[in-house]
């Protein structure tokens, strides 16, 4: 069975926050749209948005980290989200994994965005219905577009590869295949929730050179002294015994 | 998505300068989505998040639609404007700047912002006959540039960049988010992919600094001091390519040593070369290991010395350049460099150790054979896998200069100059050391009703090349290329109105500046230059008597307007990234792109294109009429089809398919179709150079005949990266009296003599010189967020859903040391001004420095903007607290804050205190301006629905009511 997801990358994500306005462009005249604003000129602005990048630092100066955090709804397995619905207007489906809002049977009550452990669902507050990440339903299942665009809109907009999008059941999908090979880890797997996205964690690069690699026959300092006249005019011819 | 009333079509980006190619999803009319082109070259489909939220300028409340008046019997100032129609403000104009041009063209003084289109701003300028013309250089990256480009012959950024598809190991220096935007991010993360080591030395780690391997902090404005010490060591272990340096740089020609002889300092030569100016002659010495005797150094057979002193046979006592090096480097260790920027000794020298090991351990080899201008052929290409990339964070200092020509050693000791793995060039670079066009030379270059004799910008190379009157004074307004500040090759804007203002060097008449910020944030010391734009004389007249600002959006600087003219929004209008100016080019060789209207413009906005070739045309400048004085060109299409830069060279503002079916390219004759050919392309043209043409490029033959025969460059002459600078020592020599020819002022001659050092120097900053360290203990700084452009995006809903006000971020010790807690609103105070702000603790910062996001902060009731909002309320902006101008210590009056070599304004030198605010004062930021009122036209006075939604036919229509 299908479990479509997104795999996002740590140790290259830059939080640049493309998915996050790139996302919104998509969605806000798509299916899943209008995602509302509210105070757009003016006094704290906010809105709807499907994915956001949080930032935060790790450790003591100087050993500090600065983590950009990009987090969206993870299409959980088990979607805690689903079974509070009073209305069945929160869905997973069995073709894709998906985890859906039927925005005609939603009646904005909260209980999934309470159930939910990671702060992924935002009730608009214009049309009075939960939203929250698709995966681009309607993009990837478009025919009409080229099969290589037929990808999230974040996925696409993301410079630096950040997020890669894929079935996770596949093992030999590039999701899983990153997952396997890169330490791709759950959020808060001991909820029970078995998230679909995953997560790469930063991996570093540490020097690998030592300070024996100073030492060099072919050093460049040593060609300065070649054919340099001597100080001392005093050669073997003058000294030798035999 | 219903498939019905949708179009696509391409353009290029310009939610900020990178120019990334995007396709553009119609429903009805409307904007559906903007999405990354994958066809493009420069962001291969990907998109940031400025590009993604486009709409929302396009449809932003804060534009401009109307020609607006200011209204008479209203002070300037004030935001009270009346509409009038283009062809009266069109008859306004010419009348204003043809008596200007008739009588004294240098009154009119032309500024521009971050449009990079200066091929049509400089060509319109030079032709009006005005000096006073500069874009925002000066204030952003010149000494970038300029530290680059007299030092190797390219720099970063358009014209050049990290290799990071070869590199192993890639530093960043400093804040340089954003130049280059997407295209550095897409390598970045394929570099790190590939398991490359990316180390940053920044004081802050935000931004893509969050993904280095290592960070490591270091005190703002002391990079220059770092770099010493690295090549310090570099060359102490022999961790130089030395067959590099020899080959490819003038490290082994030998210099005059005699100081009684008139050419101390200065290359002994075999011949006298007259051509100068852009020609670095190939007549001089090195001193060969087998004759052990001076040869001249293009008998590429020598095998010469790279270090020694010796005599020639005349007695002169000469040395090499490298030994110079040497000599200098000697007393800057790593312990000394350790106490400026407060990086440990030991890890300075095991940067070092890993750059110079990597350097030499690691080599690359691609099986490409090249030629050299020597003539010999080489089977392969050589490379050295570490890369360095830095803009802003070095370039913003008064010490920038040197810092930036000490990376540039650094990058040659390791042998990384357009080689794979290291630095390439981007054409139309590498160009001469410095390139050919130079200022005017003196006051009789501005006639009346006369072309500029003379380019407004260029590169001296000589104090000859001087723009200044016999007494050695600045002629331009803003005195650029005076002894101030003699290679400011970008100009220094930021000196513009302060200058203009107090009549020094003298007074103007109309200043124009188009989409530039200059009453915010570009300005430094921005509360006065506010006063200055509305101060009048003791007749009551404006001491800058007529302003005319060209915008988009309503930013502070269109409230200080006699006149604002709308221009349109980059979806809205034809342009070129040409190779005239600041092309898109790629390493493998020259890219330029255009764009091409996706919707139709707002109200009566008018691109400024447009409006530069009515003024041209009416004004009767050469290149807008012909030979009877009529207008020569239908629009600005037509102009950027048919114009050369001279009768019949071929050459125009775009490269591709010229011709006259679009046959040629980079030369060739006029194609009418040329507009439809970029469009059916993607609206880009790329063209690949042979391998063999990529690398080496300054000592590449066949990529120099190349260059020579599709007219990127003038010589085919090697370009020798300046280990030491002749350059310099001309200047030293004349500050020194020792030189014929322009003098500086006497009591600038030590000022000369000083910062005109001919081998890498390090000094502090001047503002750091003259600040009571005690007293303002923290260095203040901006970085630059990558989701807003400078002031381009608090227009726009979505963006400042990311950024709506901004935070003084520094070390909680700070906090504890001066009695406040995370959150609290302090006080941030320079010697210039002080700013109310809130401040965020953050364990990623250096503790000795505090910053900020830059130009988040507004003035209130700009940019759309409602009176309550976050940015003006909470925002701020650290332009307060830097001053423009700095007290000349050699006489009475003043001196730009700027780098003494090339006037980058030196706005990352300032030295703050913080301490709390008291708890009765506001809880708002200090210090707040009177809420702008709204402009007639501005579409801020319709309610809209909350949210985007495109085909509904709403935002259409509200576009079309614009102004109504």
């Amino acid at each position: 069975m299908t479990q479509l997801a997104l795999i996002i990358d740590l140790n290259v994500c830059v939080g640049c926050s493309a998915c996050v306005t790139s996302c919104k462009e998509w969605n806000t005249s798509g299916s899943a749209g209008p995602m509302s604003d509210f105070n757009m000129y003016d006094q704290d602005p906010t809105g709807t948005f499907f994915n956001r990048v949080q930032t935060y630092e790790v450790g003591e100066y100087p050993n500090t980290e600065t983590v950009h955090f990009p987090k969206s709804c993870l299409h959980c397995e088990e979607p805690p989200c689903v079974p509070v619905c009073p209305t069945g207007a929160s869905y997973k489906r069995k073709q894709d994994g998906i985890v859906l809002v039927d925005y005609d049977k939603c009646i904005g009550c909260k209980y999934c965005s309470w159930a939910c452990p990671y702060g992924a669902r935002e009730i608009d507050e214009e049309q009075k219905v939960m939203k929250k990440c698709t995966l681009c339903v309607d993009r990837i299942y478009d025919m009409d577009l080229p099969e290589e665009r037929r990808q999230p809109a974040c996925v696409l907009a993301c410079p630096t590869t950040a997020r890669l999008f894929g079935d996770v059941h596949d093992p030999d999908s590039e999701v899983s295949i990153a997952i396997r090979e890169q330490g791709g880890y759950q959020l808060q797997p001991e909820w029970g929730t078995n998230p679909a996205n995953h997560y790469l964690p930063r991996r570093k690069v540490k020097s690998s050179v030592s300070k024996e690699d100073l030492t060099r026959v072919d050093n460049p300092l040593k060609d300065e002294h070649f054919n340099k006249p001597s100080d001392s005019d005093v050669t073997l011819e003058d000294s030798s015994w035999i | 998505m219903s498939k019905q009333n949708i179009e696509v079509k391409s353009t290029t980006c310009y939610m900020c300068a990178c120019r990334c190619g995007i396709n553009v999803t119609l429903e009805k009319g409307e904007i559906r989505y903007i999405e990354g082109n994958p066809n493009h070259p420069l962001n291969k489909g990907v998109i940031c998040a400025k590009g993604s939220a486009g709409i929302m300028k396009q449809y932003s409340p804060g534009r401009v639609t109307q020609v607006l008046k200011r209204k008479e019997g209203t002070e300037r100032g004030a935001g009270s404007f009346e509409v009038i129609s283009w062809d009266t403000a069109f008859d306004i104009l010419e009348e204003r700047l043809g008596n200007i041009r008739a009588t004294d063209p240098k009154k009119f003084a032309m500024f521009t912002g971050r449009d990079q289109m200066q091929a049509l701003t400089g060509l319109f300028a030079k032709q009006f006959g005005t000096p006073n013309y500069a874009a925002h250089g000066g204030f952003c990256s010149v000494n970038m540039a300029a530290g680059m480009i007299y030092t190797i012959g390219g720099s970063f950024w358009e014209f050049g960049g990290p290799d990071l598809e070869r590199a192993k190991l890639f530093i960043m220096i400093g804040t340089a988010e954003d130049h280059h935007s997407n295209p550095l991010k897409i390598e970045l993360a394929h570099f790190k992919k590939n398991g490359g080591r990316f180390i940053s030395i920044n004081p802050v780690r935000t931004g893509y600094s969050a993904i280095a391997d290592e960070w490591i902090p270091i005190r703002p404005g002391t990079d220059g001091a770092l770099f010493m010490a690295l090549n310090h060591v570099l060359i102490k272990e022999g961790l130089f390519d030395r067959e590099f340096l020899i080959k490819y740089t003038n490290a082994a020609e030998l210099i005059n040593q005699d100081e009684d002889s008139d050419g101390f300092g200065l290359f002994a030569r075999t011949t006298k070369d007259s051509r100068e100016g852009c020609i670095d002659p190939q007549n001089k010495l090195w001193w060969d290991r087998n004759e052990y005797a001076a040869v001249p150094s293009s008998n590429r057979g020598a095998d010469p010395y790279l270090f020694g002193e010796y005599k020639l046979d005349d007695g002169t006592a000469v040395k090499t350049a490298f030994q110079l090096l040497v000599d200098r480097l000697e007393e800057y260790t790593p312990e000394w460099a350790s106490e400026i920027t407060g990086i440990s000794a030991e890890q300075i020298r095991n940067l070092a150790y890993e750059m110079g090991i990597m350097a030499r351990d690691h080599k690359i080899e691609l099986p490409i054979s090249w030629t050299d201008v020597w003539g010999e052929e080489h089977d392969s290409v050589t490379g050295n896998p570490v890369a360095f990339h830095a803009m802003r964070g070095l370039a913003a200092h008064s010490n920038g200069y040197h810092a930036i020509r000490n990376m540039s050693i650094l990058m040659t000791l390791l042998g990384t100059i357009d080689r794979p793995g290291g630095f390439r060039h981007k054409a139309p670079f590498p160009r001469p050391i410095p390139p050919c066009p130079k200022p005017p030379k003196g006051p009789e270059a501005v006639q009346p009703n006369t072309e500029l004799d003379g380019m407004p910008l260029g590169f001296p190379a000589s104090p000859d090349d001087l723009f200044v009157d016999d007494k050695g004074e600045p002629v331009r307004l803003d005195k650029a290329f005076s002894w101030e500040h003699p290679l400011s090759a970008h100009g220094l804007m930021h000196n513009a109105i302060t200058n203009a203002w107090r009549g020094d060097p003298h007074k103007i008449d109309t200043l124009l500046l188009f989409m530039a910020n200059m009453a915010w944030n570009s300005s430094m010391n921005t509360s006065k230059v506010r006063e200055m734009l509305v101060d009048k004389d003791e007749e009551g007249e404006y001491k800058i008597p007529y302003i005319i600002v060209c915008d988009a959006f309503q930013s502070e600087t269109t409230q200080f307007a006699d006149i604002i003219l709308p221009d349109t929004t980059y979806l809205e209008r034809h342009d070129v990234m040409s190779m005239l100016d600041r092309p898109i080019s790629e390493f493998d060789g020259p890219v330029d792109s255009v764009r091409i209207p996706v919707v139709p413009p707002t109200g009566d906005c008018k691109p400024f294109q447009e409006v530069l070739l009515e003024l041209g045309t009416r004004l009767g400048l050469k290149a807008f009429v012909d030979e009877k004085g009529q207008r020569k060109y239908r629009d600005y299409p037509d102009f950027i089809i048919n114009h050369e830069t001279a009768p019949g060279s071929g050459i125009g503002f775009l490269a591709g398919w010229r011709g006259k079916a679009g046959e040629k390219s980079m030369k060739g004759e006029p194609n009418p179709n040329q507009w439809e050919m970029y469009a059916n392309n993607d609206c880009v043209y790329q063209h690949k150079l042979p391998k063999s043409y990529q690398y080496m490029r300054n000592w590449n033959e066949g990529y120099l005949e190349w260059a020579r025969h599709h007219g990127l460059t003038r010589y085919i002459e090697p370009i020798q990266i300046q280990i030491y600078s002749e350059i310099f020592q001309n200047f030293r020599l004349a500050a020194e009296g020792k030189r014929k020819g322009k003098q500086p002022p006497d009591h600038l001659r030590e000022r000369v003599k000083n910062y005109f050092d001919p081998l890498p120097m390090y000094h502090e900053p001047l503002e750091v010189e003259m600040t009571n360290r005690r007293e303002y203990p923290l260095s203040a700084i901006t970085q630059r967020p990558m989701a807003m452009y400078h002031s381009w995006d608090s227009q726009n809903a979505w963006l400042r859903q990311i950024h709506a006000h901004n935070h003084l971020y520094l070390h909680p010790s700070v906090g504890d040391h001066n009695g406040f807690e995370n959150g609290d609103w302090i006080w941030v105070e320079s010697m210039h001004g002080k700013v109310r702000c809130i401040c965020r603790f953050s364990e990623a910062v250096e503790p000795g420095t505090v910053w900020t996001w830059n130009a988040i902060g507004k003035a209130s009731g700009t940019w759309g903007l409602g009176k309550k909002a976050n940015e003006s309320n909470k925002g701020f902006l650290l332009n307060h607290l830097i001053a423009e101008e700095l007290p000349c210590k050699t006489r009475e009056g003043t001196i730009s804050n700027s780098d003494p070599v090339t006037g980058q304004a030196g706005w990352y030198d300032v030295r703050v205190k913080v301490y709390k605010a008291e708890e009765d004062e506001p809880k708002v930021t200090s210090p707040q301006f009177k809420t702008l009122p709204k402009y007639p036209g501005m579409m801020s006075r319709f309610k809209r629905p909350n949210g985007y939604k495109s085909g509904t036919g709403f935002f259409q229509a509200l576009l079309k009511m614009a102004g109504k």
